[in-house]
């Protein structure tokens, strides 16, 4: 993908499995939200090739359409409306496109209690407040019961509890209607909790993929000793740092004092990472912590 | 049941909960009475004159006029200020990101835009019944020919409204579009008739549709001998057909070209780019 003369994508493979939470995760300009919209077919790529349920996405038709659900980062749209009125309305474009395995679109009582709206039926859509328009969103992006859904950034704004009320519709979409979800976010925590793969995304570039799990393993690897001996400080990183500890004190025995043990965590490499971009100061250190371990 | 046919009738039920919406805030109402108010105070100051070469009341021939330009607004100006609006809040996005939403979306639009434009024309016809004499309004030839010149005047419209609306993408340029507009109210004898004009002044503002209105509403609505006073003393119906037609025609073609690239070119990140325009402005 290309701005100008500005690549702001490159090499960006990306591969969802039916039922897969996929969080793209990183910091502001990363290319999430670039991403995500090729996907949806709301841009285009100047290069690469893009297949999403089987079509690409720049000549998805609108059966192809019928099986996808967008949640954009802000909606202001519909506020003369009422919320029971637009997901009926809404959800009706979906009729002609349901199966015998998915039927569509989700009837609006049962969505509105889904996404916890139920009091708010009869509500105009600018009186919601910002969780609730949210919720909303999600709402309409789910109408058509998608067996593909995207969701830019869909927290932002949330409460404590609407966000973990949330967070249990994402996990219920995904193990009951076996809903394929990719979801862009700058919260570390929340990629954990919600995705079964995450995808680090930083300067348009993909620099770590795996598991919650694995990428915290992969991290932890590398642990920071530091020591006195003799009153001098010294530090070293090693990937094994019982083993060295073990000849370190062999070898030196009593002369070693303030001893320190610091695993990097996926959260300090993260932390890292993400002012490395919001400073524009790139010592690529942060970058390298997630490279190393992908070349172990 | 067929997916286009679905969406039609989707975008029919929206125009009607749109407009439904219209009668229930203060602004939309207000926006339904003003072009009422211009026009009795316009009439209002040409009491006691004349349409020059008869003794007709001109505040009784201002009134059909308006209502042709009625239409060129309502149809134009109106499609045109809910697309660039509904680009701006993301209604069009979200248009796009459902099946076949965008055809629903334009339907609804041409409902209520259409439906806006007729209650204005009734609205502002009711005050011509107590205070003004010499409406044909209890003639059902007068109702026969605004069956065609309204519906005609709106497909004219509409599709330049719908160019235009995807043309513009700032709000505030819809001025660009307006004041041209206020040029040829005063050139297409909307308050005053035009026959005093330079000639080439008259040849400009019968190539433009709000001539053609403001004369097809006169032709319904005023006695059969003040034709005689229009530019070639006749209600010339065939080159309103023409005229209009042509305007119809030319819309349609180049309507569903720049619609659609305009929805081709929507995504996510424009619209929150305009969004963030839209806060400097206020802020």
């Amino acid at each position: 993908m290309r701005y100008g003369a500005v690549d702001v994508l490159h090499g960006v493979d990306l591969t969802a499995r039916r039922g897969e939470v996929v969080a793209l995760l990183g910091p502001n300009g990363a290319g999430k939200t670039t991403t995500i919209e090729i996907l949806e077919g709301f841009r285009l790529p100047s290069a690469g090739t893009v297949r999403v349920l089987g079509s690409d996405p720049a000549r998805g038709d609108e059966r192809w359409r019928a099986r996808l659900g967008v949640v954009l980062q802000s909606w202001r749209d519909h506020g003369k409306w009422r919320v029971r009125e637009l997901l009926a309305h809404l959800g009706d474009f979906y009729a002609p496109y349901g199966t015998d395995r998915i039927p569509r679109p989700w009837p609006v009582d049962e969505l509105l209690e889904t996404v916890g709206l139920t009091a708010h039926a009869g509500s105009r859509v600018s009186r919601l407040s910002g969780g609730q328009r949210r919720r909303l969103d999600v709402a309409v992006g789910i109408v058509g019961r998608p067996e593909l859904l995207f969701l830019d950034e869909p927290t932002v704004g949330f409460d404590p509890a609407a966000r973990r009320e949330f967070h249990e519709l994402v996990h219920r979409l995904a193990d009951l209607d076996e809903t394929t979800i990719v979801l862009t976010t700058h919260d570390l925590a929340e990629a954990e909790k919600l995705a079964d793969r995450i995808l680090i995304l930083a300067g348009g570039r993909i620099i770590a993929e795996g598991s919650p799990d694995q990428l915290a393993r992969r991290v932890a690897g590398d642990a920071e000793v530091r020591w006195t001996r003799d009153g001098e400080r010294y530090v070293h990183a090693t990937p094994d740092a019982t083993a060295f500890l073990r000849d370190l004190l062999r070898e030196h025995g009593d002369r070693i004092g303030e001893l320190e043990v610091r695993r990097a965590s996926l959260e300090d490499a993260y932390l890292a990472l993400v002012h490395e971009e919001e400073t524009g100061i790139r010592t690529g250190r942060a970058e390298r912590v997630w490279q190393q371990e992908a070349d172990r | 049941m067929n997916p286009t046919t679905n969406a039609l009738r989707a975008g029919l039920r929206r125009g009607v909960i749109e407009l439904r919406a219209t009668f229930t805030n203060g602004q939309d109402l207000w926006t339904y009475f003003f072009p009422t108010v211009v026009l009795l105070i316009a009439v209002f100051w040409m009491r006691g004159s004349t349409v020059p070469g008869t003794d007709f009341s001109l505040g009784a021939r201002t009134l059909p006029s308006a209502l042709g330009m009625g239409l060129l607004f309502g149809g134009l100006l109106g499609l045109a200020n809910q697309l660039v609006i509904d680009r701006e809040d993301g209604t069009l996005l979200r248009a796009k990101a459902i099946p076949d939403g965008m055809l629903g979306y334009l339907v609804g639009k041409i409902v209520l835009v259409s439906a806006v434009a007729l209650i204005g024309v009734v609205i502002q016809l009711t005050p011509g019944l107590f205070f003004l004499d010499g409406l044909r309004l209890g003639d059902p030839g007068a109702w026969l020919t605004l069956a065609w010149v309204v519906p005609l005047g709106l497909v004219a419209t509409l599709p330049l409204g719908a160019v235009i609306g995807s043309l513009i993408e700032n709000p505030r340029n819809m001025g660009l579009v307006v004041m041209p507009i206020f040029g040829l109210i005063a050139l297409s004898g909307i308050f005053y008739p035009i026959n005093g004009l330079p000639g080439w002044l008259q040849g400009v503002a019968q190539v433009f549709p709000l001539y053609w209105l403001g004369l097809g509403m006169r032709s319904a609505l005023l006695p059969g001998d003040l034709a005689a006073v229009e530019l070639g003393g006749s209600w010339r119906h065939l080159e309103t057909v023409g005229v209009l037609g042509a305007w119809a025609v030319l819309g349609l073609v180049l309507a569903p070209v720049v619609l659609r690239r305009m929805a081709r070119r929507e995504s996510g990140s424009r619209v929150a780019a305009r969004r963030e325009r839209a806060m400097q402005r206020v802020g």
